[in-house]
């Protein structure tokens, strides 16, 4: 019989060693499923693992890393703050959306202008418009105390909503031949969000990326704000004794998330998208969630748990086109990497004991 | 071996042991019970006296050593084993659900409950023949303290049990309640049950108690026949180490630096107490003891002294000056200093480490916060400075606060406020759940503090504490505040009657509150 007692002190061993017992389980369930579909294991592993770094294609695909990490991170930082408080943003992908459109809205309306000041411009009109979006559970929260778990959830289908309009109706491209789609920016030098080095991947939103994952630890780590987080997220009657405003908190995490998530929205069509279409968002705000507990809500493991996922959208997309993998298996194999990282979370707190016989199993 | 009254013994323990990951919690205890015996256990925090009893109440189970129970083996490996044994426990803490009314409550702790009308009948009946009466049909969550004790009390009786252990039973009763209950357990054991008596009252098991046995770091140190001993040799053998009782220097009280005028709140919870047009005085280097039994709003009174809760400007004064208006941290710039009640996950976050426990209340006065950075430096040096002088054991700065014992843990708060050098502090069951030595600790640094000039205002349950340290006493009760009295000169028959809500000139207006409570 298995037995588990809580530990006095949180291991920081385990804290960190359970990412990694999460991949390998990952990779042992993933496999067992690739198996049972009749797939050789080990090669759609090495696919998804191996391939997009060292194999054939890697020059090409190391690339694609930074292009998906990048707004995974930017969005998962800012999760991360709110998830770190007990501040549920499970909307980010509706304010990513949003972000995009308002700060693509600002390019498309000054075109075909050239000054150095339309993409910063653009740039502030997409943080303010994923801002807005986020503002819209936060007030509600504070105001009615409505949950904003499901307020932001929803407000998500009402930005894909949004975003078919724009991209059909008020955004669409009046050169494009009726088709949906906005301009596109890569053909607006001024509003082009390049690759600063050639076959890196490197555009200004991964540089954002890296610039906030600095900021957010040193927030967290050195600043009362930062504290302050972490202590409401742990102890919110403590936090009150410590004077921290919770409704204050919540305007701001929703609002540093929504931003972030904006920002990361309008890099994304201005870069790798490069127009506003029906379905450029590609899930990265959904994904975002994953990649924050998956790294621990720190801003130093999201960065890496972000680069993982990365790995495995760009491995599984390999595997699905070169071995016909059907694409539901690789969200399961994603959906197993966060399942895993809960269930094996526990062990941080806990540790595990064969019982009647008071040793330690693990 | 200590012997029963009727010279049978009922349970032995012989040379229990069982050791925790670096603790050694109980290491070969022997004691024996006899039929009809109350029985204590003394010992501090952490003196393995839960263990103890969990491990006969079948909650955890022993490395090594056995138990006999009416000549028996006895290894219970649950708690319903024990019950079924005839073993019954009356926790320290109740596990009552507020939105279910007496009987149903009983029930839901019973592993083969009656009909419901029939329960209720049982409880009427015992609950009645040994002075405990009940209404089963009444909601917990409008019950008092001691008729929530009632409850787990009946609750094990009905099962007829041969062993009632009782963990800190008086710790939220009244001295009347505390009355009732000894004639209650009087009862029990003259009818041949046994009791274990879990206490850090010394008094307390003086008058019930027909033997003691003293835990000291899970071992027995001692035993005794209470009535034959003074309080104080048991509590040396408790401790280790002779005690001295607190010292006060009886200086010149300064102006009014506390006021609180006509402070009416509503209770943000459904079961909480509103605190009704509380008035009250304190001076510079006065004690004012607030008595009363939990839950007549006590939390919401600290509450909104901290500034948690905000009232009207004028309503809460500082030096005069309105506060009432200000959160937390724009008070104890004021100089005001609160301790809450309930340590892990309010005054402390039982996560956070001892450093981070200390930027929680300290970084306003101790400057630990420079343009919105925390100097990290800073805090641990005040971190470390309560831990030194305020003799917190621990590891280091760096162990997560609910790894500390609660009596550790409490120090810490405490030194926290207390060096922050406030010159008003309001504590909230300053000792509550802190073995004796560390209790007398704490009173004495907030004599201290009373004694440079600061206004003490102590909130407390335990009546010994305030005649100990206050100089005037005040009944909470139901939200009321009674007319501050000085401690002078004060019966235990008054602070009781003070305590049950008969303040004199509040007498009418509290029985009207009564009335009203009764029809809503």
């Amino acid at each position: 019989m298995l037995r588990l007692e809580k530990r006095p002190t949180p291991s920081r061993a385990w804290a960190w060693g359970t990412p990694f017992l999460a991949v390998l389980l990952t990779m042992i369930a993933g496999g067992a499923l690739f198996a049972a579909l009749g797939k050789d294991p080990v090669a759609v592993v090495r696919t998804i693992f191996w391939d997009p770094l060292f194999g054939e294609f890697a020059f090409y695909l190391r690339g694609q890393l930074l292009v998906k990490a990048g707004p995974l991170t930017l969005i998962a930082v800012g999760l991360a703050l709110g998830f770190r408080a007990g501040i549920w943003n499970i909307g980010a992908e509706g304010q990513y959306i949003i972000g995009a459109i308002v700060g693509a809205s600002v390019g498309l309306a000054v075109y075909p202008t050239e000054s150095r000041l339309v993409f910063p411009l653009m740039i502030l009109a997409g943080g303010f418009g994923g801002w807005l979006w986020a503002m819209i559970p936060a007030i509600l929260k504070t105001r009615f105390n409505t949950n904003e778990i499901l307020v932001s959830l929803m407000l998500v289908y009402v930005a894909e909503t949004i975003l078919s309009k724009a991209a059909t109706g008020f955004l669409r491209n009046p050169e494009g031949a009726g088709f949906p789609g906005s301009r596109n920016f890569s053909s607006y030098p001024a509003a082009r969000n390049p690759e600063l080095i050639a076959g890196t991947g490197m555009h200004w939103g991964v540089v954002a990326a890296f610039v906030v994952v600095i900021a957010a630890y040193v927030l967290l780590q050195r600043h009362l704000l930062g504290f302050q987080i972490r202590l409401a997220g742990q102890a919110p009657r403590a936090a009150r004794f410590a004077g921290v405003s919770p409704n204050r908190l919540v305007i701001f995490c929703l609002g540093a998330s929504g931003a972030l998530a904006g920002f990361a929205g309008l890099f994304e069509v201005t870069g790798p998208a490069g127009q506003i279409s029906i379905d450029f968002n590609s899930g990265y705000g959904f994904t975002a969630i994953i990649v924050a507990f998956l790294g621990r809500l720190n801003p130093v493991g999201i960065l890496l748990a972000a680069l993982l996922m990365a790995l495995t959208y760009v491995g599984g997309e390999m595997a699905a086109t070169n071995l016909g993998l059907p694409s539901a298996a690789i969200r399961v194999f994603q959906g197993m990497l966060l399942f895993f990282l809960l269930a094996v979370d526990l062990l941080s707190n806990y540790r595990v004991r064969l019982a009647g016989f008071g040793r330690e199993a693990r | 071996m200590t012997q029963g009254v009727s010279g049978e013994v009922l349970l032995d323990v012989e040379g229990i042991g069982k050791s925790y990951p670096g603790v050694r919690a109980n290491d070969d205890v022997s004691f024996a019970i006899g039929a009809g015996e109350v029985h204590a256990l003394l010992g501090e925090n952490g003196a393995g006296k839960s263990t103890l009893v969990k491990m006969i109440y079948g909650l955890v189970r022993p490395d090594e050593g056995r138990m006999i129970l009416r000549g028996a083996p006895y290894a219970p490996a649950e708690p319903r084993a024990a019950r079924a044994a005839g073993v019954a426990m009356v926790f320290q803490h109740f596990s009552l659900f507020e939105a279910l009314n007496v009987a149903e409550n009983v029930a839901l702790g019973m592993d083969d409950p009656p009909p419901m009308r029939d329960l209720a009948g049982r409880i009427r009946e015992v609950s009645e023949g040994y002075g405990l009466p009940l209404d089963p049909a009444r909601l917990v969550g409008d019950l008092s303290a001691g008729e929530r004790q009632r409850v787990e009390i009946v609750r094990c009786l009905l099962q007829d049990p041969k062993l009632l252990i009782m963990d800190e039973p008086t710790s939220v009763l009244t001295p009347q309640e505390v009355d009732i209950l000894f004639a209650t357990l009087r009862q029990l054991a003259a009818e041949g049950t046994s009791i274990l008596y879990i206490s850090h009252k010394l008094e307390e098991i003086r008058t019930l108690c027909d033997a003691a046995t003293i835990l000291r770091r899970g071992k027995v140190v001692g035993t005794c026949v209470p009535r034959e001993v003074s309080a104080r040799a048991m509590a040396e053998m408790m401790v280790g180490a002779s005690l001295s009782a607190p010292a006060r220097a009886t200086g010149e009280l300064g102006p009014v630096a506390l006021t609180v005028e006509r402070l009416s709140a509503a209770s943000p919870s459904a079961f909480g107490t509103s605190l009704k047009e509380v008035s009250f005085e304190v001076r510079q280097g006065e004690v004012l003891g607030i008595g009363g039994v939990a839950g007549n709003g006590q939390d919401e009174l600290l509450a909104a002294l901290s500034g948690e809760a905000r009232t009207g400007r004028e309503v809460v004064r500082v030096h005069g000056k309105g506060i009432g208006h200000l959160g937390p941290n724009e008070r104890r710039q004021a100089g005001l200093c609160t301790a809450p009640e309930e340590r892990l996950g309010h005054a402390a976050a039982p996560d956070m480490n001892l450093v981070e426990n200390a930027l929680l209340s300290g970084s306003v006065r101790k400057g630990l916060v420079r343009r919105g950075f925390v100097d990290w430096t800073g805090t641990r040096a005040f971190a470390e400075a309560v831990v030194r002088t305020f003799d917190v054991r621990t590891p280091g700065t760096g162990t997560a606060a609910r790894a500390l014992s609660g009596g550790n843990l409490q120090k810490f708060v405490l030194g926290r406020e207390i060096l922050q050098e406030p010159e008003i502090i309001v504590v909230n069951q300053p000792t509550w759940g802190v073995d004796a030595a560390a209790a007398a600790f704490i009173r004495q640094a907030l004599l201290d503090r009373a004694a440079k000039g600061a206004a003490v205002v102590v909130i407390s349950q335990d009546i010994d504490e305030i005649m100990e340290i206050a100089d005037r006493f005040a009944a909470l009760n139901e939200g009321r505040l009674s007319e501050p009295v000085p401690v002078a000169g004060l019966t235990l028959e008054r602070i009781g009657l003070m305590l049950g809500g008969s303040h004199g000139m509040h007498r009418a207006e509290a029985q009207a509150g009564e009335i009203r409570h009764a029809e809503a």
